[in-house]
């Protein structure tokens, strides 16, 4: 029996629950999301859309995911 | 010679810029967009919702390959957060044009002129072109042209006032003697003739809202706000008549019976 090791992150203000070690990447595909068009920020610092493979995310991770909607 | 809008080797197809904000839904934006006849089209940088994921987005209705998209930096009330969106807006990885907005007060939602020149400073040495929504400040215009934006956006009365151009010798002061480059009147337009006047002023392009989403019929606005942004550019380049107090006749005395 295998057993999948989680963590917390704090993801566009609310708390969800990943895998351990997850990158970037993975956490956008748990979540639904296409990385064309949304841009990611770990802890306050933004990340490259060819990074999204390598950054891991770490416990307690403060990720902000933001996309274009209307404004004027 | 044509009399295309041309901005840091951008050529620009219309000089009526519209934005996607307070429409019903994105079926209504993209059918305005349309009417109005527009190139650029402005956005805000917000969080994906990720507890309710709908599947339509904004941009399946506005083709990013169509349109030019200018992200904003809505929202902003200092230097940091505006530099922080500017720069997830272009890590989105559509466009390096920003709207550059830093407020200074929540009710008339008027610039923070000091925070938006130091935050235009970086973010063209960053290789941002930059519009910065700002006053009808002349020297405001012009130290904003110094530090490197691509155009400057004089409001021409409080976003979504529809108030129209309250200030047009200021916004006439900018764009004869102040700045070099292009001049975009943003917020305030409430209805074609504003978008005339601020034309006929000599403005460069316009930048409307509020006053096309806003009305009973947004469609229909749209294409008055088109029309209005030609005549109004017809009419500056044509050379009006000037203002006289008393009249002269039109019809010849000669020949009177």
């Amino acid at each position: 029996m295998r057993f999948f090791v989680f963590m917390r992150l704090k993801v566009n203000g609310d708390t969800i629950e990943v895998a351990k070690d997850a990158s970037v990447r993975e956490l956008l595909e748990k979540l639904g999301i296409e990385p064309a068009g949304v841009a990611v920020e770990v802890n306050l610092s933004i990340v490259k859309k060819s990074e999204y493979v390598n950054v891991r995310l770490n416990e307690g991770d403060t990720v902000e995911i933001v996309n274009f909607v209307g404004g004027g | 010679m044509e009399d295309k809008l041309v901005i840091k080797g951008i050529e620009f197809r219309s000089r009526l810029w519209v934005g996607t904000g307070k429409y019903k839904d994105f079926e209504e934006t993209a059918k305005a967009i349309e009417a109005s006849g527009a190139d650029v089209v402005t956005v805000s940088v917000r969080r994906v919702n990720i507890t309710d994921r709908k599947s339509e987005n904004l941009l399946d209705y506005i083709d990013p390959g169509k349109y030019k998209i200018l992200p904003n930096t809505a929202g902003c009330y200092n230097v940091e957060d505006a530099l922080r969106y500017a720069r997830l807006a272009r890590e989105a990885g559509i466009s390096d044009l920003v709207k550059l907005e830093v407020i200074g007060d929540e009710r008339t939602l008027f610039p923070d002129t000091l925070g938006l020149l130091k935050a235009t400073e970086i973010l063209a040495r960053e290789g941002f072109t930059v519009f910065p929504y700002t006053n009808d400040d002349p020297i405001m215009a012009r130290r904003l042209e110094d530090a490197g934006a691509a155009a400057v956006m004089p409001l021409g009365a409080p976003i979504g006032s529809g108030l129209g151009i309250r200030n047009p010798y200021n916004i006439r002061i900018i764009i004869e003697t102040a700045v070099k480059v292009p001049v975009i009147v943003d917020a305030g337009v409430g209805t074609a003739s504003d978008a005339a006047i601020a034309m006929e002023l000599g403005c460069d392009a316009v930048l409307i809202n509020s006053g096309i989403a806003g009305a009973r019929d947004p469609v229909a606005m749209a294409s008055a706000m088109k029309h209005a942004v030609i005549a109004g550019r017809l009419a500056c380049l044509a050379g009006r008549i000037s203002k006289k107090l008393y009249a002269t006749a039109s019809s010849p005395f000669e020949g009177m019976i």
